[in-house]
């Protein structure tokens, strides 16, 4: 079972103090959270893609790249990964080229993207969103996995004789998670391939993660990757957590209150009892996390949405440090009672596994003039 | 068993757009041959949740079960109050935040109150349009009552009619419904035909 965090990367103001951090100082805080989630023992960083403000999630391959350059072990990951609007062609090289300056330690999440400009921004129609993520992927797919691809789809230039370069890592492309919270579609594209499945779970009430969750499990089973309870889910989560469940709540209902997702509406204890948002003690968020197997099952990937909504770094990384002292905890409780044959998330290492070990996958040139390979 | 879902958007205790609303519930039911269960939905109490459901994406508490209520409506009885020369707004939230093809080919009767009936085309010029985009199928006759009307003999004639066509349609041809996003997660389109574009 893997823990981790995931960013969204907005720049929000600060609703108590007014102060709204500059894109420089967001930035750099990403990194310094990133760093702070390695040294508490976190196995995965997520960062979203974003291109408009109030965010800084563009371009989110060097960021994972910077961040895997000052991290050991951490995996890098996407929350996720425009496969809609952003050309497979290079997805397919620049996660290839992350896997190997982090030596295998990135996966993927694809998903479809909440700003609708992005779109017409990036060439496309928002009304092919499902239709461009489906032809989308199956193209990356093939791109790294082919090593010479010939393709012709609906949606870009046709592609004759085309090596996507370098080549995945030990000839192994990164795992790939599929996130969708309310698109069916999405989920059986998960189940199709045998990918990841990860529901965002924070936004909405516990029954349409089910659902979903559901779905995808179910679909797997049907495709042949082995049965329902062995699919790999992914779940999103949020807390905010002080030693005393009440000083909790006091600091982090004016940050609720302003959220740009879901400020202005419900209360926040009309939220936190419709949706997974846990705001207490320690305690109370081991507790209300090691319920969410309840209604989705024994699962791979808990991401937890941290910095966000104006929170300062100084705040973050506090949360990160309680986060710390309850990770023995939460492994320990989903490792209980758990099936054997429930199989943890897909690693680099582990996929060289299955794949019979690793083997190198560069393609070289042939010279044009004496047909030797160079 | 008929279910028929009847949409109130009064404000006022008691309202005359329930009123409205309940006389033409009877006069469909006095239309259809086997039983009908009415479910009465009035939009009030679920105020505060629809703006909730603007904000956060998704319907909570009474909400949801309204909303499952019209899900399993064979047909609806919609009123409304004229409010700046249109419906109100509580009224177009609760159609807001449905899914999109939850009305299609929903029979529909729409009806409306106002002081006044220079207010009388809003039925035309505003809820039938709306009920026509969400590819309902709304009857001819729809129901407009100013405050003068309650105390006149046309209404009770324009409400038999209007519930005579609901009815009507209710017993003819079995109803055909769009495919919903819960038809989905019960019988997923194949991945191979979502890779055809089909």
């Amino acid at each position: 079972m893997q823990f981790g965090i995931f960013s969204v990367g907005d720049v929000t103001e600060d609703p108590t103090t007014g102060r709204t951090p500059t894109e420089h100082e967001r930035i750099k805080a990403q990194v310094e959270i990133a760093k702070k989630a390695e040294e508490i023992g976190l196995d995965v960083f997520a960062t979203g893609e974003h291109h408009n403000p109030p965010f800084i999630a563009s371009n989110p391959t060097a960021t994972l790249a910077y961040i895997g350059a000052q991290t050991e072990k951490i995996v890098l990951s996407t929350a996720t990964t425009l496969i809609t609007t952003t050309d497979p062609v290079l997805i397919a090289e620049d996660y290839a080229k992350i896997q190997h300056l982090t030596d295998g330690r990135v996966d993927l999440m694809m998903g479809r993207g909440n700003t609708g400009p992005v779109y017409p921004w990036f060439g496309k129609d928002i009304r092919d969103g499902i239709d461009l993520a489906i032809e989308n992927y199956a193209l990356l797919r093939r791109l790294w996995r082919q090593d010479v691809v010939d393709w012709e789809g609906r949606f870009r230039t046709p592609l004759q004789g085309y090596t996507s370069t370098p080549r995945p890592l030990d000839g192994v492309a990164p795992f790939v998670w599929h996130g969708s919270i309310r698109s069916p579609e999405i989920a059986e594209q998960a189940a199709y391939y045998g990918d990841g499945f990860f529901h965002n779970h924070i936004f909405w009430p516990a029954s349409h993660t089910q659902q979903m969750v559901a779905l995808y499990r179910r679909r797997f089973e049907h495709y042949g990757h082995g049965s329902a309870d062995q699919a790999i889910v992914g779940l999103g989560g949020q807390f905010f957590m002080r030693r005393n469940s009440q000083d909790a709540v006091r600091e982090f209902r004016p940050y609720f209150d302003n959220a740009p997702v879901y400020g202005h509406g419900p209360s926040l204890e009309d939220f936190t009892s419709q949706t997974p948002l846990t705001v207490g003690s320690p305690q109370e968020v081991l507790e209300r996390t090691l319920g969410f197997r309840e209604y989705v099952g024994d699962y791979q990937r808990q991401l937890f949405l941290v910095d966000h909504a104006g929170l300062p770094l100084k705040t973050v990384l506090e949360q990160l440090d309680l986060l710390g002292e309850i990770l023995p905890d939460l492994r320990a409780g989903m490792a209980e009672g758990r099936p054997a044959h429930v199989p943890d998330a897909p690693t680099h290492a582990s996929l060289v596994a299955a794949a019979g070990g690793a083997h190198d996958a560069t393609i070289h040139a042939v010279d044009d003039v004496t047909g030797v390979s160079v | 068993m008929t279910h028929l879902a009847v949409i109130s958007a009064g404000l006022s205790v008691p309202s005359s757009t329930r009123l409205l609303a309940d006389r033409l519930t009877a006069a469909v039911v006095a239309g259809v041959q086997e039983p009908v269960e009415v479910d009465v939905i009035e939009l009030r109490p679920l105020a505060h949740a629809l703006a909730d459901n603007l904000l956060t994406g998704f319907a909570s508490g009474e909400l949801a079960e309204a909303i499952e209520l019209v899900r399993r409506a064979d047909a609806l009885v919609v009123v409304t109050p004229v409010f700046s020369a249109s419906y109100s707004g509580l009224f177009k939230t609760f159609f807001d935040v449905l899914e999109p093809d939850l009305l299609t080919g929903v029979p529909v009767l729409i009806g409306a109150t106002a002081g006044s009936a220079r207010h009388s085309l809003v039925l035309e010029h505003a809820l039938r349009p709306l009920f026509s985009y969400l590819h309902a199928t709304v009857v001819p006759t729809a129901v407009f009552a100013a405050s003068e009307d309650f105390g006149e003999a046309g209404l009770e004639s324009r409400i038999a009619r209007a519930g005579g066509e609901l009815a009507a349609l209710l017993s003819g041809a079995p109803r055909r419904r769009a495919r919903t996003l819960e038809d989905e997660f019960a019988d997923p389109t194949p991945f191979e035909d979502l890779l055809r574009g089909a």
